[in-house]
C-alpha cells in the first residue's frame, strides 16, 4: 500500500515524459497523478490515527539495508501535506503555459516521489537515497525553468545541499557501523547504536548529521542559498521547495537526529537555539527591507522555520508537538501566500512592491484572499497559523535550556516583525493607488479552486484543529522520552 | 589459465585478421565475437572453479582463485561494453584496426596474469605485458602531433616507473630470499623488520601509484590521456586502470598486509593528495576530455581506499568500484568520442539535438559523481563504508566527502551545458540507432548495479 505513493508519481512522471506531447497531455497526466496521490495520503493519514502502517522487505541484505516503509501519524501528516500541496500546485497551474510541459511536470512528479519516499523510509539508507532523489528532479526544474540567474544560483543551492547530504552519508555509514547485529541502517538499530555511544564521540557525529539538515531547512547561518533560489525559481517548483522540501529538514532532525544521538543533541541543543533565534530576528528584519515580494516570502519562510528548529531542541512535549502541527499549516500558508505572489506577478508583470498597489479596488477577490492567507501567515488567532505558534512559544518557554525566558521573548520579536512586513507588503499591493494591470482580470476558476481549498484549511484548522493534533500527539509524546 | 590463453591466441587472431579481410567493419565485428568468446571462457572458468581451493599453476608462479576469476570476469566485461560502444571508433584512428584490437586483447592477458599472479616476477610479467601496447596505442594516431608526444611520455615516464618497480622488487628479494607472495608475508613481521624491505615497499608504492596515475605520480596522465586517441583514452583509463589497481591490492594484502602498519600512513596520504589534486584540478578544465583524465586520477583515490581499508568489504568494494567506474566512463567517452568539440562550449546545446544522447550521458555522469540508485554511488558506499569499518581513518573518510562535493561540480557543468546552455554541438559521426540501443542498454545496466550490488558483491 505505502508504495503505491511513491510508485504512482514514478509511473505517471515516466508516462508523461515519455508519450505525452502537448501542454495539456502533460497537465492532465500530473493531475489525475496528484488526485491519486491525493486518494491513498488521504486514506493513509487516516489509517495513522488508529495504528502506524508497515511495509518491509528486504533490498540489499549483505548491508543490513531493508525496503521498509512506515507511516506513523508524523510520515502520515507530511505525506497527506505532499499530496495536498500538489493537489493545489496542479490545479493553480492547469491554464498556464509553458516551455517543454511534458519534462516540467513529469520531474514535477519524479520530486513528489522522492518527497513521499523520505517521508515514509524508515531505514537510513532508504531515507538516504530518496533525500538525494528528491533534489535532482528540483536541480532540473530551477535550471531550466527558472529567472536570469537561475544556472549559478542553482549550482549554490546544489552544492550547498550536496555537501550537506555527503555529511550526512558519512555520519550514517559511521553509525551503521555500530550495530552490532541485525540490518545495520534500520531506525530502532541505530536508535540502539547511537545512544550507546560515548557523549564525545555523539558531539562531532551530531554535526556531521545535522549540517545536511541545517542546510535544507535552512537555519542561520546555512541559509544563503535559500532567497536566491526561491526568488529564481519558476513559482511551483519555489512552492515545492518551501513548503515540503523545507519539512524534509525539520522532519529529518525529528527522526534521525533527536532519538539517535541524545547527548549529542543535548550538548549542541543551546548552539542551535541561539543560532535558530538569531535566525528568526536577522531573517525578520531583512524581510522588512525587501522590495520584491518573493524574496519577503523567502525570508519570512526563514523566520518561521528558525522557530521550529529552535523549539525542536528544547526537549518538550508541547513544543514537539507544536513542530508537528506547525509543519503542516506552514506548508498550508506559505503554498497560499506562493499562489498570490504567482497571481500578482501574472496580472501585473512585476513583483515590485513599490510599482504595485490598488488590488483591492481592481481585484477584490484577490486582495480578499491575499489578506486572509497573510493573517494565517502572521499567526491571528483563528487561523491555522495562530495555533501551531502557540503551541511553539509554549514549548519555548519550557525549553530546558538555560536562559528559556529570554530565547522566547527574542523568538518572539520575530512575531511582531512578522506583522510589520506582513500588513506593509498589504497595504502596498491591496490598497493605495491603482496600478494597471498587464492582464486585467480577477481570479480565474482554477486558481479559485486551488486558493479555496487553501483558505478552508486555515479556517478549518483554525477553528477546529483537533483532527490535526490527534493524529501527531502519539509521535509527539513518544519523541520526547 | 584457459583464458590467459585464449586471450593471447585471439590477440593472435586479430592480428591477421587485417591481412586477410580488408573490410575495417567486418574486423570490428571479429574483436566483438572474440571478446564475447572470451568472456564465456571467463564465466565457464569461474563456474567450474573450486571455491575452497585455488588453482595452482606453473610451478606456483600463478594462483588462481575465485576473487581473480571474478575480477577478469568483469573487466572482459567491460571490454566488451568497450568494443560495442567505441569500437566503431577506433576504424577512425587509422588503418591498421586489426592491430589495434589485438594490442588490447594482449593488454587484457596482461591483465590476466596481474590478477593471478602468485610470485612479484609473474607481476612484473603482467604491468610490462599491460604497459607496452598501451605505449603504442598511446601513439597511434600518427599525423597527431600531440599523439605522438603522449606516447613518447608515457613510454619515458613508463620505463622509469618499471626501473623503480624491479627496484623494488629487488630490495624486497634481498629482505626475504623469495619472489612468492605468501613466502614474502611469512617473512616479514613487524618485531624485526629490515629496512630494505621497507625501501623496498616504498619503491613499490611509487611503481604501482604510477601505473593506477596516484599523485604525485600522476603527472603523465593528463597529457597521456589527452593526447591520446580517444577511443583509446577510454580503454586505458578504465580497463587499464583497474587492472593496475588489482594488482597493487594483490600484492599489497597477500605480500604485505601483516605489516600494515608501516605503510599505511603513507599510502593514506598519497591517497588524500590523489583525491586534493584529482579533484581541484578537474574544475579548472575547459576541456571534458582533460577533466576526465583528472576524474579519473580522483577516481583512483577512491579505489586506493579498498587498500587501506584491508577487509572483507573491501573486497567486494573493488570488484563493485571496477565494474561501476569501468562501464561508467565507457560510457561517457562513447558520448564524448561523438563529439568534434571536446571542451564543455561544444557540448552547448546537445540535449537539443540529441536528447538521448544527452540523457544517457547524464546517467553515466551521475554514476560518476555518486548518486543515488546508480552504480558509482554503490561504489563510493562500499569503499568508504569499508574504510569506515576499518575504523582508523576516519579524517580521510570525511575529506573523501568533502571532495566528491567538488567532484559534482565539475561533472554536472557538463550537465549544464549539454541542458541548460543554447549551442549547435557538432557531432563527428551520426548517431546510428544500434548506437542509441547500446548506449541505453549501458545505462540500464549502470543503474541496475546501483540497485543491486548484491549480485556483483555477493558471488563468494
Amino acid at each position: 500500500m505505502l508504495c503505491f505513493l511513491i510508485l504512482v508519481p514514478v509511473v505517471f512522471s515516466l508516462f508523461t515524459f515519455l508519450f505525452t506531447k502537448t501542454n495539456d497531455g502533460a497537465k492532465s497526466m500530473a493531475l489525475i497523478s496528484s488526485i491519486l496521490t491525493m486518494g491513498l495520503a488521504g486514506y493513509v493519514s487516516a489509517q495513522t490515527y488508529a495504528a502506524p502502517m508497515v511495509m518491509d522487505m528486504p533490498w540489499i541484505p549483505t548491508i543490513g539495508v531493508r525496503f521498509n516503509l512506515v507511516a506513523d501519524g508524523m510520515s502520515g501528516m507530511l505525506v497527506l501535506l505532499t499530496a495536498i500541496v500538489y493537489l493545489v500546485v496542479m490545479i493553480a497551474w492547469i491554464n498556464k503555459e509553458m516551455p517543454l510541459p511534458a519534462s516540467f511536470f513529469g520531474l514535477m512528479l519524479l520530486a513528489q516521489a522522492g518527497l513521499m519516499g523520505v517521508f515514509l523510509a524508515n531505514d537510513a539508507f532508504l531515507f538516504y537515497t530518496f533525500w538525494e532523489l528528491a533534489l535532482i528532479p528540483v536541480y532540473f526544474l530551477c535550471s531550466l525553468w527558472g529567472g536570469e540567474k537561475r544556472i549559478q544560483v542553482t549550482m549554490k543551492f546544489f552544492l550547498y545541499t550536496f555537501v550537506g547530504s555527503l555529511m550526512l552519508l558519512g555520519g550514517l555509514i559511521y553509525l551503521a557501523m555500530q550495530v552490532p547485529s541485525g540490518d545495520a541502517y534500520s531506525l530502532n538499530n541505530l536508535i540502539a547504536a547511537g545512544s550507546k555511544l560515548p557523549a564525545g564521540t555523539q558531539n562531532w557525529l551530531f554535526w556531521l548529521i545535522f549540517i545536511a539538515f541545517a542546510v535544507k531547512m535552512p537555519i542561520f547561518p546555512f541559509h544563503t542559498w535559500q532567497p536566491d533560489t526561491y526568488e529564481q525559481s519558476p513559482t511551483p517548483v519555489t512552492i515545492v521547495l518551501s513548503a515540503l522540501m523545507v519539512k524534509m529538514g525539520v522532519f529529518a532532525v525529528l527522526k534521525w537526529l533527536l532519538p539517535v544521538l541524545p547527548a549529542g543533541v543535548a550538548y549542541w541543543s543551546n548552539t542551535v537555539v541561539i543560532l535558530s533565534v538569531i535566525g528568526i530576528v536577522y531573517a525578520s528584519c531583512l524581510a522588512i527591507v525587501q522590495t520584491d515580494i518573493k524574496r519577503l516570502v523567502a525570508y519570512s519562510s526563514i523566520a518561521h522555520i528558525g522557530l521550529m528548529s529552535a523549539v525542536a531542541f528544547s526537549h518538550n512535549t508541547v513544543g514537539m508537538h507544536g513542530i508537528l502541527v506547525q509543519m503542516f499549516n506552514h506548508g498550508i500558508n506559505i503554498t497560499g501566500m506562493w499562489l498570490m505572489v504567482s497571481m500578482i506577478e501574472n496580472r501585473y508583470g512585476t513583483r515590485d512592491m513599490t510599482k504595485l498597489g490598488g488590488m483591492a479596488s481592481t481585484a477584490p477577490v484577490m486582495a480578499i484572499a491575499l489578506v486572509i492567507v497573510s493573517f494565517a501567515g502572521i499567526a491571528l488567532p483563528l487561523t491555522n497559523g495562530f495555533v501551531g505558534e502557540f503551541m511553539l512559544f509554549n514549548g519555548l518557554f519550557g525549553a530546558q535550556i538555560p536562559n528559556a525566558m529570554a530565547m522566547m521573548i527574542i523568538a518572539g520579536l520575530g512575531v511582531i516583525l512578522g506583522a510589520v512586513y506582513t500588513l506593509n507588503m498589504i497595504q502596498k499591493t491591496a490598497y493605495g493607488e491603482a496600478k494597471a494591470m498587464v492582464v486585467a482580470k480577477d481570479i480565474s476558476v482554477n486558481e479559485m479552486i486551488g486558493v479555496a481549498i487553501i483558505i478552508t484549511l486555515i479556517l478549518f484548522l483554525g477553528f477546529y484543529p483537533k483532527p490535526l493534533t490527534d493524529m501527531t500527539m502519539q509521535v509527539a509524546t513518544a519523541l520526547v522520552r | 589459465m584457459n583464458a590467459i590463453i585464449a586471450s593471447t591466441v585471439f590477440g593472435v587472431i586479430m592480428m591477421f585478421s587485417g591481412i586477410l579481410v580488408d573490410n575495417k567493419k567486418t574486423v570490428t565485428s571479429l574483436a566483438v565475437v572474440l571478446f564475447l568468446a572470451l568472456l564465456g571462457v571467463n564465466g565457464f572458468e569461474l563456474a567450474t572453479a573450486d571455491p575452497k581451493s585455488p588453482q595452482v599453476l606453473f610451478n606456483n608462479m600463478l594462483k588462481i582463485d575465485k576473487m581473480s576469476l571474478w575480477f577478469n570476469t568483469i573487466i572482459t566485461a567491460s571490454c566488451l561494453i568497450y568494443a560495442l560502444l567505441i569500437g566503431k571508433e577506433v576504424r577512425k584512428v587509422g588503418s591498421h584496426v586489426g592491430e589495434y584490437f589485438a594490442l588490447m586483447f594482449f593488454i587484457v592477458c596482461g591483465l590476466y596474469l596481474l590478477s593471478t599472479y602468485n610470485t612479484l616476477l609473474m607481476m612484473f610479467l603482467g604491468i610490462e605485458i599491460m604497459s607496452i601496447p598501451q605505449y603504442i596505442l598511446a601513439g597511434s594516431d600518427k599525423k597527431n602531433l600531440k599523439s605522438s608526444e603522449a606516447s613518447l611520455k608515457y613510454f619515458l615516464m613508463g620505463a622509469f616507473s618499471t626501473g623503480i618497480l624491479l627496484m623494488g622488487i629487488t630490495l624486497l628479494f634481498g629482505a626475504t630470499h623469495s619472489f612468492y607472495i605468501s613466502d614474502i608475508a611469512g617473512m616479514l613481521n613487524n618485531e624485526n623488520l629490515n629496512p630494505m624491505a621497507l625501501t623496498g615497499i616504498l619503491f613499490l608504492i611509487v611503481a604501482m601509484g604510477f601505473k593506477m596515475s596516484a599523485a604525485p605520480m600522476h603527472t603523465w596522465t593528463p597529457d597521456v590521456y589527452d593526447g591520446s586517441p580517444t577511443a583509446f583514452t577510454a580503454f586505458m583509463a578504465t580497463v587499464g586502470k583497474a587492472g593496475a589497481f588489482f594488482a597493487f591490492m594483490r600484492l599489497f594484502y597477500g605480500a604485505l598486509g601483516t605489516i600494515s602498519s608501516h605503510w599505511t600512513m603513507v599510502l593514506a596520504i598519497v591517497t588524500a593528495l590523489t583525491l586534493l589534486i584529482g579533484n581541484v584540478t578537474a574544475v579548472f578544465q575547459q576541456s571534458v576530455k582533460r577533466m576526465l583524465a583528472y576524474s579519473s586520477i580522483a577516481q583512483a583515490g577512491f579505489m586506493l581506499f579498498a587498500i587501506l581499508a584491508m577487509n572483507a568489504m573491501a573486497i567486494q568494494a573493488v570488484l563493485l568500484y571496477s565494474l561501476a567506474y569501468c562501464v561508467a566512463t565507457i560510457g561517457v567517452f562513447a558520448v564524448v568520442v561523438k563529439l568534434k568539440d571536446y571542451t564543455y562550449d561544444g557540448f552547448n546545446g546537445l540535449a537539443k539535438k540529441e536528447p538521448l544522447l544527452a540523457f544517457v550521458a547524464t546517467i553515466f555522469l551521475f554514476s560518476l559523481a555518486g548518486i543515488p540508485l546508480t552504480g558509482g554511488f554503490m561504489a563510493k558506499y562500499y569503499v568508504l563504508a569499508a574504510l569506515t569499518k576499518q575504523g582508523n581513518l576516519l579524517w580521510l573518510v570525511i575529506f573523501a566527502l568533502l571532495m566528491a562535493a567538488i567532484s559534482v561540480y565539475y561533472y554536472f557543468r557538463v550537465i549544464v551545458s549539454m541542458y541548460f546552455k543554447t549551442g549547435e554541438p557538432e557531432l563527428s559521426s551520426e548517431v546510428t540507432v544500434t548506437d542509441k540501443i547500446l548506449l541505453v542498454g549501458t545505462s540500464l545496466v549502470v543503474i541496475a548495479i546501483g540497485i543491486f550490488p548484491q549480485f556483483i558483491t555477493d558471488i563468494f
